[in-house]
């Protein structure tokens, strides 16, 4: 059973930080933190310096883990130094995965990624640059690893694409609450309800990100039919003003940790809420 | 379908899930209006680019070229193209394709400004409100294009993120549409980013090489022996080799960036060339898999060339092929040899060129006797843009051919307006 299970019994709150980021050490602490905190899965990116779909709080993410020293061998490295129960996603970019080269056999691409991912415990990727037309030779590889592919559905995707990324998605699917990049934002998008709409019928679970920044976000977001939250800028905020010296590191894995509870609390509280009307129904 | 994503193992979409459905949109648009001109897309097109742009543009004899090389040197004249550049050939189709599809707003990246001017020409031209990524270090090294954009209307949204070159201004202008992309047309500048970009603009540019072909059958009475382009994204190079294909003895060859150097410094990520066809390895970047410039983990590299133009760390997956299959072949020049091939082209024929395209003329001096008796060398722009940076980087070199240029100094020394 994948990732999957991790969403029965009760909304998983999926939390997204940029591995390195403001360096190897303090991230690794920052990662546990989220863990206390009540992360059910983390999204864990491996920076790639051109960051296409990410606003400028990940963009300044990627820059500082990349100054940092973060290359694909570290970071399979930290995910063997991280000490956490919680599964883990590797999120990233496909040049990245396309040029992985295994030391010993020579071996370079998609399946050579996925083997030392299987290798370090890594259970799933999402490729931002990655749609489900491009994904053959990664599917292949996450099934003979046993990793789960996660598929981004945007608000624009629609009609036969819909159906066709339904067949490939597996895991959880991530459901783009609203267009454009990354980045924390004041309001919850319309855009979401329908965007979960489109997906009811599916049987993996359903995964909201884009744009939550609090516990009131998620409340609403589980309330209205999502199966967990996934959140990055609001939590890389933090990290941010760390490493601009705003507050010491152990300040900035507390405030983490309580970030990360608030937003727990909120979708289990946005779950009750969701009960309570079905029931009334 | 699946196969025109392609070029052999080069090109694809790998792009986020948000602008696919554009893509594919973008796809049956151009499959309907290029391709099969529904609703007399491509005669409007064709008239717009003659009335608007001053097509047919002429094929020269380089009189002084030709003596100094001792070979029929003839002159693609793109830089007579309105705007100064190849570019409006590529603008023009694509504003007006964006009108057809019923988009509202145009967005581009710009390198050199060329593109970009050439964008904010035919969107003030169509009406369309129209917004111009541009990274930071090429704002200041080609403010002239700057004024131009501002001045036919456009919006010139600055980028600060990496070096703040070409790289920069794509990757911002794909977020830009990732957010807009409903009522929002990407037009890209080059040959590059996902299908069907990279052959849907090639189309609007093989009109460089349908008249070059006939007028230099006219003119000399045979096929060339040589063509010559500058190649950065790879846009004018694959506008003026396309005819030519399929013509078996026409040598074709791709004029990279060769800046200061080939080699590469892994450890600041930094290559000091543009020469991505020439010493890249296949990857994925802007949504094509085609040569880069990138470190042994995927990591794009900083790209650098005394040409804006040529300053980009990817290429054109179509002319990745050509070069793997030994259709064209992949050369290049240093910053130093483009100078003074501008210089060159400036006194000996009166034509002021870009300096992208100065680096086909640096070639032509450098391996003139091993092109043959007939060639043809793409002039992609002209160079008025490029005055303050050939000044700059001319005062730092000692070149044989630059002029004495004192008479500044002096006028500035003596209390006159510089
Ligand atoms: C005059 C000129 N030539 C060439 C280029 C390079 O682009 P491409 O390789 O797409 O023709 C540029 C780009 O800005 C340009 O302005």
């Amino acid at each position: 059973m994948g990732l999957e299970r991790v969403f029965a019994d009760g909304p998983a709150f999926v939390p997204y930080v940029a591995a390195g980021d403001p360096s190897y050490e303090e991230s690794l602490e920052y990662v546990e933190a989220l863990e206390r905190g009540g992360a059910d899965v983390i999204e864990l990116g491996l920076p790639f310096s051109e960051p296409i779909a990410e606003g400028s709080t990940i963009q300044e993410a990627v820059v500082r883990s990349l100054e940092a020293g973060m290359t694909p061998d570290r970071y399979f490295e930290f995910v063997e130094d991280l000490d956490v129960d919680v599964p883990l996603v590797c999120m990233t970019y496909y040049n990245l995965v396309a040029q992985y080269t295994n030391d010993e056999t020579g071996e370079r691409g998609p399946r050579a990624f996925a083997e030392r991912a299987a290798e370090v415990g890594i259970e799933g990727f999402v490729v931002v640059d990655l749609p489900a037309e491009e994904a053959g030779p990664l599917r292949e590889a996450c099934d003979e690893f046993g990793l789960d592919l996660v598929f981004i559905i945007a608000p624009t995707t629609k009609g036969d694409r819909l159906e066709q990324m339904r067949e490939h998605v597996s895991g959880y699917v991530y459901v783009q609450a609203r267009l454009g990049v990354t980045g924390a934002r004041e309001d919850v998008s319309d855009q979401t309800e329908e965007s979960l709409a489109r997906v009811a019928d599916w049987d993996v679970p359903k995964a909201v990100g884009f744009g939550i920044k609090t516990g009131e976000h998620a409340e609403r977001i589980v309330a209205a039919g999502a199966d967990g939250i996934i959140v990055g800028s609001a939590l890389v905020d933090i990290i941010a003003a760390g490493a601009d010296g705003e507050y010491p590191f152990t300040e900035t894995a507390q405030r983490l940790e309580s970030k990360a509870r608030e937003l727990k609390e909120g979708a289990l509280a946005g779950a009750e809420k969701r009960a309570a009307t079905e029931q009334s129904d | 379908m699946s196969t025109d994503k392609m070029f052999g193992e080069y090109g694809g979409q790998f792009v986020p899930e948000s602008l696919m459905p554009a893509i594919e949109e973008l796809t049956d648009a151009y499959e309907r209006y290029v391709l099969d001109n529904e609703d007399g897309f491509m005669d409007e097109f064709r008239r717009r680019l003659a009335d608007f742009g001053g097509r047919p543009l002429p094929l020269q004899h380089a009189e002084s070229l030709s003596e100094r090389y001792d070979t029929a040197v003839y002159l693609k004249r793109e830089d007579l193209l309105h705007g100064g550049a190849h570019k409006l050939n590529n603008a023009l189709g694509q504003v007006l394709l964006a009108k057809y599809m019923g988009k509202e707003r145009i967005i581009a990246e710009t390198g050199a400004g060329q593109h970009g001017t050439a964008t904010a020409m035919a969107a003030a031209h169509l009406d369309m409100p129209c917004e111009i990524y541009m990274g930071e270090t090429d704002i200041r090294r080609q403010r002239p294009n700057v004024f131009r954009m501002k001045i036919n209307g456009a919006e010139v949204n600055p980028v600060t993120t990496g070096r703040g070159t070409l790289k920069e201004a794509i990757s911002e202008t794909m977020r830009d549409w990732a957010t807009t992309v409903e009522n929002t047309h990407y037009v890209i500048g080059s040959v590059v980013g996902p299908a069907p970009f990279p052959r849907m603009v090639r189309d609007f540019q093989a009109v460089i090489s349908e008249e070059a072909r006939e007028q230099v059958q006219e003119k000399a009475g045979r096929f060339p022996d040589a063509v010559l382009a500058c190649a950065g994204g790879g846009s004018n190079t694959m506008g003026t080799f396309h005819h030519f294909v399929d013509d078996e003895g026409v040598g074709l060859y791709a004029v990279e960036a060769g800046g200061s150097s080939l080699q590469v410094d892994e450890v600041e990520g930094v290559a000091p060339n543009s020469a991505s066809l020439s010493t890249g390895e296949e990857g994925v970047l802007h949504g094509a898999r085609t040569k880069l410039l990138q470190d042994s983990d995927g990591q794009i590299m900083e790209s650098h060339s005394v040409s804006a133009g040529l300053d980009y760390a990817g290429v054109g997956p179509e002319l990745a092929h050509l070069v793997d299959e030994e259709r064209v072949e992949a050369v290049n020049v240093d910053d130093d040899s483009a100078l003074e091939a501008f210089h060159r082209l400036s006194q000996d024929e009166g034509i002021i060129p870009a300096l992208e395209s100065a680096h086909a003329f640096g070639y032509l001096e450098e391996h003139h006797d091993e092109l043959g008796d007939v060639v043809v060398v793409n002039v992609s722009g002209r160079g008025d843009k490029d005055l303050e940076t050939v000044l700059e980087e001319t005062e730092k070199r000692d070149l044989d051919v630059a002029p004495d240029m004192s008479v500044l100094r002096d006028a500035a020394g003596s209390g006159g307006d510089l």
